[in-house]
């Protein structure tokens, strides 16, 4: 199938979610729908860097956090337009604020990226474990700034008031479904992108990466630069799906974005779903999230992580390639007489 | 006589105290074909590694068709024509055979001309490639699949996939029969009547003497012999080297 057409079919699929969702008319199943359409994002840019690459990031929360700071500082300028825009400059910039999200998302995955880029020129020369102590290290200098910075709150954290729903044509359509819509158009954007990455130059780039970066190199595969491309872009999706989180949640504070169950999810999304495909973050993304979703109701938030946690053991003992693995293993053993 | 196509002068290289190579001088000149052979651990594959740029070298230069290459990393070298096969095969296990080819296709062919567009044309010319090879009916596999003599052969045929002007092979024929042998040497001898360039890793002296137009000896890091085949192996230094006093 061809990209286009596969980022058509994405969309559609999202459209489809969506209608589904009007259809049942539950604000519930909205406000759930979208920590899963959420962990979409994250898990499959996760694995443009850990799984195409094999270079594993525990950072996936200071990106996610970038995301949303940036849309905490940039809300708070626009609601106080007068007193942070002055000069010529804010004179001009003046206009474009309050910023709607998707204008937001755009500027978040733009700085993340830009900070991913610089991240991975200093951690990209680290290998294995070396470079996942990094990035766990730059999300702890990351939240160690973001409490230090009065503007967004510090420690205290920050409030965002949204409005209750946006005006529509004809009718009014509430604030979680927009914030839901935003996600769906996300997911679908991020899976084109990886999937596009899987079946260009890029990607077989990336799997020699992950398997023998001498011989990438012998074989002329500049190794650096397709790490660098590998972590802004990763990055960049992950900024991107953190930015409407201040509107989804209303108040944001540093100990919650920085939380350990995005690096965890992140992770464990794309090894129970599978590494090597578009779909596997996609399949671990809506089996763990929605079981988390289901079990937060249930018996209790507490038990997410033990979820993740009892998951990730049994996968890796049972099908250490996930699931999309059982599956290429099931279609190889039937193809062999 | 022509100007060289690899010229290293005054190379070194150190792991720690060690000295692994000193003060190599080596000239190659285009169409070729070198035996560089030496006991073990004696720096062939350090050289080798210094001039492919996969180590860098403490001292000295390396040239390779006028430009220095010092500091230059390794895929660099190999977008300017330098292709070597490494001694322990690295193949990229997750793809398949075919793919193994299509990367240096895809990101050295490619960069020097368009000549090869369509996806169809890639996957000939992998095919092709691994047919002179004898492996085209493993390009569907992967890898694992394969045995190391066959895994040897694929370490080849990537590095002459890259289209290289030199071409170094390390010890490509260590574990094959005599026969196999043969047919790696024929290749080569190919390889190099299309103007390729060849360096010729080897322990097995049957092959490098018959392959070989000139052969240069390194004995612990030192290059103590250069010359025509009959002349090294007859050299009291090589002979000392090889069987002590």
């Amino acid at each position: 199938m061809r990209p286009w057409k596969f980022s058509l079919l994405m969309v559609a699929a999202g459209a489809g979610v969506f209608a589904l969702a009007l259809a049942i008319r539950s604000d519930y199943l909205f406000f759930a729908g979208y920590v899963v359409l959420q962990f979409i994002v994250l898990a499959t840019a996760w694995n443009i860097l850990g799984g195409y690459c094999g270079y594993v990031n525990f950072g996936t929360a200071a990106f996610f956090a970038i995301g949303t700071y940036t849309t905490v500082a940039l809300h708070k300028i626009g609601a106080n337009s007068g007193r942070y825009l002055s000069g010529t400059l804010g004179e001009l910039l003046q206009p474009l604020f309050p910023l709607s999200v998707p204008a937001l998302v755009i500027l978040s995955g733009a700085v993340a990226g830009v900070i991913g880029l610089g991240m991975g020129y200093l951690t990209l020369r680290l290998r294995g474990v070396f470079f996942a102590i990094a990035t766990l290290a730059m999300a702890v200098v990351l939240q160690t700034l973001v409490i230090n910075w009065e503007f967004v709150g510090g420690s205290r954290g920050a409030y965002i008031i949204r409005e209750e729903s946006l005006p529509m044509v004809g009718f009014k359509l509430g604030y979680v479904q927009y914030l839901f819509a935003i996600m769906l158009l996300l997911a679908a954007v991020a899976l084109s992108v990886a999937r596009l990455i899987e079946r260009s130059r890029l990607g077989y780039g990336f799997a020699t990466i992950r398997d023998d970066e001498m011989a990438a190199e012998a074989a002329g595969v500049p190794t650096l630069r397709l790490k660098l491309i590998a972590t802004a872009i990763s990055g960049a999706l992950m900024g991107m799906a953190g930015a409407p989180y201040p509107y989804y949640i209303g108040y944001v504070e540093p100990a919650g974005t920085f939380g350990l169950q995005y690096a965890v999810n992140s992770i464990a999304m794309p090894m129970i779903g599978g590494t090597t495909s578009w779909a596997g973050p996609l399949i671990g993304a809506i089996l763990l999230g929605s079981m988390q979703q289901i079990a937060t109701v249930t018996i209790s938030s507490a038990v997410n992580l033990l979820l993740v946690g009892v998951l990730l053991v049994v996968f890796v003992v049972i099908a250490p390639n996930g699931i999309m693995g059982l599956i290429f293993d099931w279609q190889h053993a039937r193809r062999k007489p | 006589m022509t100007a060289p196509l690899l010229e290293v002068r005054g190379l070194a290289k150190r792991f720690g105290g060690f000295v692994a190579l000193e003060g190599i001088d080596l000239d190659v000149t285009p169409g070729e074909r070198l035996g560089l052979i030496g006991p073990n651990g004696s720096g062939k594959s350090t050289l080798v590694n210094c001039v492919c740029g996969t180590l860098h070298n403490e001292t000295g230069t390396v040239r390779f068709a006028g430009e220095v290459l010092d500091g230059l990393p390794a895929h660099r070298r190999t977008h300017m024509g330098l292709a070597r096969s490494f001694q322990l095969p690295r193949p990229f296990t997750s793809l398949t055979v075919a793919d193994n080819l299509r990367v240096p296709l895809l990101y050295t062919v490619r960069r020097r001309s368009l000549l090869i567009s369509s996806p169809a044309e890639l996957d000939e010319r992998c095919l092709d490639l691994l047919r002179q090879v004898g492996l085209d009916g493993k390009a569907r596999r992967r890898p694992s699949d394969l045995t190391q003599v066959e895994m040897r052969k694929l370490e080849l045929a990537r590095a002459m996939a890259a289209e290289p002007k030199l071409l170094i092979a390390d010890e490509a024929m260590a574990g094959l029969s005599h026969s196999e042998i043969e047919d790696i040497i024929a290749l080569l001898m190919r390889l190099n009547a299309q103007g390729i360039t060849i360096i010729m890793i080897e322990h097995i002296m049957r092959a490098v003497m018959r392959f070989s137009q000139r052969l240069a000896v390194l004995v612990s890091g030192r290059k103590v012999a250069d010359g025509r085949p009959e002349d090294v192996v007859n050299n009291p230094d090589v002979v000392r080297a090889y069987l002590g006093q």
